[in-house]
């Protein structure tokens, strides 16, 4: 059982293959973390909440007769107002404290948002069906379902759309700038605070993207948030900040890691490993970074 | 004169405020019997919570309606105090707890979920609270010796049991390859520990036994393996989420698997989410409306069915079928104990031996009921896309013929 990999071959190009389309789905994720944790040096524990809530859009849509590919463009706008609001209401308190108060009220926004989310929805678990059909490949060994495909490209596309988006927009170079230095930028008249309520509304816009995505792929639950919140956050950690092609490629080594430890380990161990892999991650970097102390001494 | 005043409004004060004590301080008040219940309102079990409720309420309307209960010559109503357990076992205990020593309830009916009864089971135990519960299905409630539980549905490892069997039976009596995947819950966990058993007692093979964590959406190794190594029949419980992420992905990766069957179908809705893509699945499930089952107050399974819509405006779940059959075994318990004393209806509760819409019940020592087995059946489609259950097991009771093995999808 535990080699079924080197019994079945095609397994490993499924493997593969599944988990790339799975990563650059969490990439886009994380890539909402990066930017608000490089901008507003704010964790947020709400980020799969966030992802949810946009997944319940698109839901709705479905519900309402509308095509759930539809909540792509949607969901995101919807959530953007709804980043603002949070960040009006709670994350401007926060953002110049230290790391550890932004957690905990994210971390609190995070349980409001998983409790109203079951108060308005229900506690169902439901989907959006896209009605994609599937693509063989090998002999039909190898199955993927379109609507991954899908979400993959949505995914990339709008990853690639928002690096342009930084580059050349006025305010993508605010948010850079803000990045960078914020009391320097500040000194040449960048006005951060709305630099500050754009990139989470942007993070919040990214969430709802990808919730969508997730709901017409997968399935959604009220209380699904925090497996993506502990993803991205490690998909970040291992790239960097503001690094894009760093957290696309750790985005899809999550994906076929997770894959090959559903695949070995068993499927009971396919999150565990997520949170071993973070781990290990960590203490490698504690490792590296002492010894570089040592160098300096 | 207005010391009078004075004296008249603390006297009142007083009699109400000790009129109000006694009230909570009694389990049976006036013509009310009163039983307690934690339910899920909130949380991630409210919709099975509601449906749960619902169907204590239907029973305790009907039962009242009807003549209520006779003890000693006189006529009782039923009456429930529901608290909301947020669907949290510590919460649950909390309530138990409250409902027994403050509100003073001494009978007790079960919330949703065997995880929630395993926390409430321990407090009704301490206090010699009889409490008859309709959904917690854990075959570990059963083998702890709890002398006041009895539950009117059959236990977990009995859910998927006769798949097995009907499986072999197909096969003409030869054994079967298994795969199967179950969450990593107490109640899945059983159900394993049914296919377990009954792949023991027919020689089949299990060649693969994922196991399915709480948070997952994907299944999709299980499948690729599924496709890989083709059983003759694949297993799946995981409460709904299972359910519905396994017909979306079977059908979105074309795995073609000759028996599909499954837990949690029916609250699922399969069909409404999934239309014709849920076809030819099999369900276990506690009870069907076309079941032949009688009584007095609920008349079968078919009238219940259509008394509920009307009152709920949708068809009724097992779990509010069940929940409904509890109440009919305390009435049926109370008039045979006919006194209010905990030991003596423990006694008759212990002793039952009756038939309800539902089912038929009987107690085993453990408190399980024996009587009533499982049914499974099938969601057939026809042309226009409409889908139905389909009751195909056991035999008896069978609406349609099996569809075995499944048409591959390239057939479809």
């Amino acid at each position: 059982m535990d080699f079924l990999v080197f019994q079945y071959p095609m397994i490993t190009v499924q493997a593969c293959l599944d988990g790339i389309l799975l990563g650059v789905l969490f990439a886009l994720i994380a890539y909402g973390m990066a930017l608000q944790w490089g901008v507003m040096n704010i964790i947020n524990i709400a980020q799969g909440d966030l992802v949810i809530l946009g997944g319940y859009i698109a839901y709705f849509m479905y519900l309402y007769g509308i095509h759930p590919a539809w909540g792509v463009i949607v969901a995101p706008v919807i959530m953007y107002f709804v980043g603002i609001a949070i960040y009006k209401l709670v994350i401007n308190k926060v953002v110049d404290r230290d790391l550890f108060i932004s957690i905990l009220a994210t971390f609190g926004i995070s349980i409001l948002f998983m409790q109203l989310m079951n108060f308005a929805f229900g506690a169902d678990v439901v989907l959006a069906n896209s009605g994609y059909g599937t693509t063989m490949l090998f002999d039909s060994n190898v199955v993927l379902p379109n609507s991954k495909i899908f979400s993959a490209f949505i995914s990339i596309l709008f990853a690639v759309c928002l690096v342009i988006y930084m580059k050349k927009s006025k305010l993508g170079r605010a948010i850079r700038a803000t990045a960078q230095n914020a009391r320097a930028a500040k000194i040449l008249g960048v006005d951060t605070e709305k630099v500050y309520a754009a990139t989470f509304g942007i993070n919040a816009a990214l969430c709802g993207v990808a919730g969508a995505l997730i709901s017409i792929t997968f399935t959604i639950h009220p209380y699904m948030g925090l497996p993506y919140t502990i993803r991205s956050f490690m998909i970040v950690i291992v790239a960097g900040l503001g690094n894009l092609p760093g957290v696309a490629m750790s985005g899809m080594g999550l994906g076929v890691f997770e894959e090959f430890a559903d695949y070995i380990l068993g499927t009971e161990f396919r999150i565990g490993s997520v949170f071993l892999l973070l781990v290990l991650i960590l203490v490698y970097r504690r490792f590296k970074l002492s010894r570089k102390r040592e160098y300096l001494k | 004169m207005r010391l009078n005043k004075i004296i008249l409004s603390f006297v009142s004060a007083l009699v109400i405020l000790f009129s109000t004590s006694v009230a909570s301080f009694a389990k049976v008040v006036g013509d009310k019997i009163i039983l307690g219940a934690a339910i899920s309102l909130t949380g991630k079990y409210s919709s099975n919570g509601v449906h749960t409720q619902n169907g204590y309420n239907m029973a305790v309307d009907r039962i009242n309606s009807m003549g209520g209960v006779k003890v000693g010559g006189k006529t009782y109503k039923f009456d429930i105090i529901y608290y909301d357990d947020e669907s949290n076992p510590k919460r649950a205990a909390q309530l138990a707890e409250r409902l027994i020593s403050q509100d003073g309830v001494e009978f007790m009916l079960g919330p949703y979920s065997s995880g929630l009864t395993k926390a409430i089971a321990p407090v009704t135990e301490k206090y010699g609270v009889p409490m008859v519960e309709a959904n917690g299905a854990s075959r570990s409630l059963f083998t702890k010796g709890y002398k006041y539980l009895f539950a009117v549905l059959a236990p977990a490892n009995l859910y998927l049991d006769v798949a097995i069997e009907t499986a072999v039976e197909l096969n003409g009596g030869k054994p079967v390859r298994i795969a199967q995947a179950f969450e990593q819950d107490a109640f899945s966990q059983d159900v394993r520990l049914g296919i377990l058993d009954a792949a023991e007692r027919t020689g089949s093979k299990i060649i693969i036994d994922d196991k399915l964590p709480k948070e997952l959406n994907d299944m999709a190794a299980t499948l690729v393996k599924v496709k890989q190594m083709k059983p003759d029949v694949l297993v799946v419980s995981g409460h709904t989420k299972g359910a519905l992420t396994a017909i979306r992905q079977i059908a979105e990766m074309k795995v073609d698997v000759p028996m599909l069957a499954m837990t949690h179908c029916d609250a699922a809705k399969l069909s409404k989410q999934h239309g014709k893509n849920s076809q030819y699945a099999l369900c276990a499930s506690q009870w069907h409306k076309s079941l032949t089952y009688k009584d007095d107050f609920f008349k079968d399974g078919m009238t219940y069915a259509a008394d509920f819509e009307k009152e709920f405006g949708y068809d009724p779940p097992y779990q509010s079928a069940e929940s409904s059959a509890a109440l009919l075994v305390f009435k049926d318990a109370f008039e045979r104990a006919n006194s209010f004393d905990q030991k003596k209806v423990r006694d008759a509760l212990a002793a039952t031996n009756m038939q309800t819409f539902y089912g038929n019940i009987k107690f085993a020592p453990g408190g399980q009921n024996v009587d009533k087995p499982m049914v499974l059946f099938q969601v057939m489609c026809d042309a226009s896309g409409k889908c139905e259950n389909k009751v195909v097991a056991p035999l008896k009771w069978a609406s349609a013929k099996l569809i075995h093995p499944i048409p591959k999808w390239s057939d479809r």
